[in-house]
């Protein structure tokens, strides 16, 4: 080879590359430098061009209304999950075959608020199968895929006044927890507000998660008294069958509940044990009420979703059952209940609380046992708080709100009003370590700190405000995430980056439980579209009256048919678009002037 | 009197050996027959865009790629550059190339029980003769396949032209395009340095019994 052609050559590679509309995907896993280093943030979140980062963080869209998916510990965007919200960059709610996953008994509903993305999990440890997430405004759950990182399920929750304490799922992913956040009256009927107490009812959802396809179904509600719930956990290892929510309201207050729903001394923690429930489901102890709700799945091999309008509910009475459910007396409006990676600890964070509340799973069984109640709230027994609480955490700070774990033994917990994470030690309670965040913290995140088995190298802090952190674009402002280290002694910020929407929960995983997962694209031999064009050869126009269906093919760099005659003024055309690219990242479009689908 | 003469060791050597080079023989004819169990010929493009390349697969009756999709690639790469569409159905050699094979194969197999080194040689000059004629043939495609390019080409190159190298790599634009014999081919290989040494180890032993008279004494050694 000669200098000269060579040089001709590149300049025209350079060319071709942006003609061939590719992109390379290469690179191996990032190993941490960490050690040497180990003083230097800005060489811990640098992953080199080309490089992959060692896991995946899932952020809640907040009031976007879906997921945005991280590389950690670079705090690259790599992808922004469209659930609840149509997004024109994926088509998703524009294209014919995404709009059923939006649909709800109320309608097209194409916006949601997205709180908390769960992993499932096997043993107790993340997978890499599925990540499911709650829509808050509209009660929904959906599932996403992680083979094709795209929504393939959507789930609408009867019954329910906001899915907050949603979706947290079992070790085995057995059930996703879908609590209403308000109670409400079931089935809907008039009353006045001030038969609150009577009249309202709080349902607590449980759905069954198919083992092989993932699909799921509201196998049964749990009619509360009414109450507010808040968030929810599930127990693990020791603590598997059972299912904690976190409540405030236990006054049955209506109005002002800033100030009437905060009382009390003490609220409540249910604890409800779902093996139970399905004794009592077995026996027919489930009433079905009617409902109204859709279930909406996206296939694959048609590569459309559809709707099922459903009617009924399974519905489980507490005081019809005994032993379903206990409430733990817990100081002044819980928000996060975090079952620790043994199962034995369920930590409390009462909001307005100066400590934090830990309830112990055995003691809980013994006082079951003994039969410790303090009286009863709407059927339901309470337990004696002295009989089940394990221990409390003193003063580690202001407006206690989640914790997540690491592997060996600690807690940390973000605290929404001193704006900090705090590290502490399960078991004897001492406060470890302090680190600001800035500022006014919501959730926090440790990859797998939810689970049974923790990955605690870091820990992302999911900020509520940013003021003063970035640079200024108007009266709206990012908001933002926060990477700690957390695998010495002390926590050290290593870096900040923004978030879309206001990210509330999150999940991380090591990458190699996914990466080698991941699909390519899709084959056209297993494409069962029901306007599947296969080849060029078999695109055509076909007349039915005045619908004209055109089946079209897209191929670099061309549509087949490229001109179609014919149409007629009052025709209704539809196109079906082919992409028959069988190469990896080589995805087509299509619009037509003035449609508002795509 | 003739009892005085030491007994001939050689016969049966010799029996041993040609026992041994026909064996040799008729692997070399077999292991032609391996073309249609591996490919024989590997052709692999490499661009910034295609981290692992994209490997097309050429057999003996077939082409095939490293992926389902890869020869649609290569295709609508080709495309960009006006190559023609890579459509084995419409190669005639995949029909007719496997019964010369087949034919070739049987034929040395058979060949290698008569033990007659000419014949032998004969076959594997035919076999060289035959595969040099393959090979450009195959160069002949590549010929056409780089050279006759659409006039109407999105993207023309004024005295570009696409032809892969017969053997060895060459660098297409940003494409590097590498062009190497495989398992199928590396047999083919073995067909002849098996072949070259049969005929080179196998001793024609009716020639030198002509010269070597039997004596009494090797009848008796026989009869033993």
């Amino acid at each position: 080879m000669k200098n000269l052609p060579n040089r001709f050559y590149l300049i025209a590679a350079a060319g071709l590359a942006v003609a061939f509309l590719t992109l390379s995907g290469c690179g191996k896993n990032n190993q941490q430098t960490g050690g040497a280093l180990g003083g230097d943030a800005a060489s811990q979140v640098y992953v080199a061009p080309g490089q992959y980062d060692e896991f995946y963080a899932f952020l809640s869209g907040g009031f976007s209304g879906q997921i945005s998916v991280y590389g950690l510990p670079s705090g690259r965007m790599l992808k922004v999950i469209p659930v609840f919200s149509v997004d024109a960059e994926k088509g998703y709610g524009f294209n014919e075959e995404t709009k059923p996953l939006l649909m709800t008994s109320h309608g097209y509903i194409p916006w949601d608020d997205a709180h908390h993305p769960n992993l499932s999990q096997t043993n107790g440890e993340t997978d890499g199968r599925w990540i499911f997430i709650n829509g808050n405004n509209t009660p929904r759950v959906a599932r996403i895929d992680l083979t094709t990182f795209e929504t393939v399920e959507t789930l609408e929750i009867p019954n329910s006044g906001g899915n907050h304490s949603s979706p947290y799922l079992t070790q085995n992913t057995e059930y996703l927890m879908a609590g209403t956040r308000f109670s409400v009256p079931i089935p809907q009927k008039d009353v006045a507000i001030s038969s609150y107490a009577e009249n309202f009812k709080g349902a607590l959802s449980f759905i069954k998660v198919d083992k092989e396809t993932g699909h799921m179904n509201v196998e049964f509600q749990v009619l509360m008294p009414g109450l507010d719930f808040d968030l929810a956990s599930c127990g693990k290892n020791q603590s598997h069958g059972w299912s904690f929510f976190s409540s405030y309201n236990s006054e049955g207050k209506n109005s002002l509940l800033e100030v009437n729903a905060s009382q009390n001394d003490k609220d409540f923690v249910a604890a409800i044990n779902w093996k139970k429930a399905e004794e009592y489901l077995k026996a027919g102890k489930g009433k079905d009420f009617p409902a109204n709700y859709m279930h909406n799945v996206y296939d694959d091999a048609t590569h459309s979703a559809t709707s099922t309008p459903m009617k009924t509910v399974k519905v489980l009475i507490p005081s019809e059952c005994p032993g379903l459910v206990y409430l733990l007396p817990t100081p002044k409006s819980p928000h996060g209940v975090d079952v620790d990676p043994t199962g034995e600890f369920i930590v409390c964070s009462g909001k307005l609380s100066a400590d934090i509340t830990v309830h112990s799973f055995p003691k809980m069984l013994k006082a079951i046992d003994e039969k410790a109640f303090d009286g009863e709230v709407g059927g339901v027994p309470v337990l004696k708080f002295e009989s089940v609480m394990g221990g409390t955490v003193k003063e580690p700070g202001l407006g206690p709100l989640h914790t997540e774990f690491d592997a060996k033994g600690n807690a940390y917990t973000s605290f929404f009003i001193s704006s900090e994470i705090v590290k502490w030690k399960l078991g004897t309670w001492e406060v470890l370590d302090r680190v600001p965040t800035y500022y006014s913290i919501g959730h926090l995140m440790v990859p797998g700190g939810n689970s049974a088995k923790p990955e605690g190298k870091y820990v992302v802090a999911l900020n509520k405000i940013t003021k003063d952190r970035y640079l200024p674009t108007g009266p709206e402002v990012t908001q933002s995430a926060q990477l700690y280290r957390i695998d010495g002694d002390k926590m050290q910020l290593l870096l900040d980056f923004p978030t879309i929407g206001e990210p509330h929960y999150a999940q991380g995983i090591s990458a190699d439980r996914i990466v080698p997962k991941s699909k390519q694209f899709f084959k056209l031999g297993e494409n069962k579209h029901p306007y599947f064009t296969p080849s060029e050869k078999d695109t055509r126009v076909v007349r039915e009256g005045n619908n004209v269906h055109v089946y079209m093919t897209t191929i670099r760099s061309h549509f087949a048919p490229d001109n179609i005659e014919g149409f007629k003024v009052g025709d209704k055309v539809y196109f079906h678009v082919t992409n028959l690219e069988q190469d990896f990242d080589v995805p087509h479009g299509f619009a037509v002037m003035g449609a508002t689908n795509g | 009197m003739l009892d005085n003469l030491p007994p001939v060791q050689r016969s049966p050597a010799i029996i041993h050996f040609n026992m041994k080079s026909k064996v040799l023989f008729f692997l070399a004819a077999a292991s032609l027959l391996m073309l249609f169990v591996f490919p024989m010929w590997r052709i692999t493009l490499i661009a910034p865009q295609y981290p692992k390349g994209v490997t097309m697969f050429i057999w003996i009756n077939k082409i095939t790629g490293s992926e389902s999709g890869t020869l649609q690639n290569i295709n609508i790469l080709n495309h960009y550059v006006g190559m023609k569409f890579i459509e084995p159905d419409a190669i005639p050699e995949f029909k007719y190339f496997p019964s010369i094979v087949i034919v070739m194969s049987l034929l040395g197999m058979a060949l290698a029980w008569t033990g007659k080194k000419k014949l032998w040689l004969a076959w594997l000059v035919a076999g060289i003769l035959l595969c040099s004629a393959g090979m450009y043939d195959f160069y002949l495609w590549e010929y056409d396949y780089g050279h006759n390019l659409n006039p109407t080409a999105p993207i023309k190159i004024p005295g570009m032209a696409y032809q892969p190298p017969l053997i060895g790599n060459k660098l297409l634009l940003n494409f590097l395009a590498k062009s190497w014999p495989y398992i199928g081919g590396w047999f083919v290989g073995l067909t002849f340095v098996l072949g070259g040494l049969a005929v080179w180890l196998h001793k024609e032993k009716d020639k030198k019994d002509e010269k070597y008279k039997p004596r009494t004494n090797d009848i008796s050694v026989a009869a033993n």
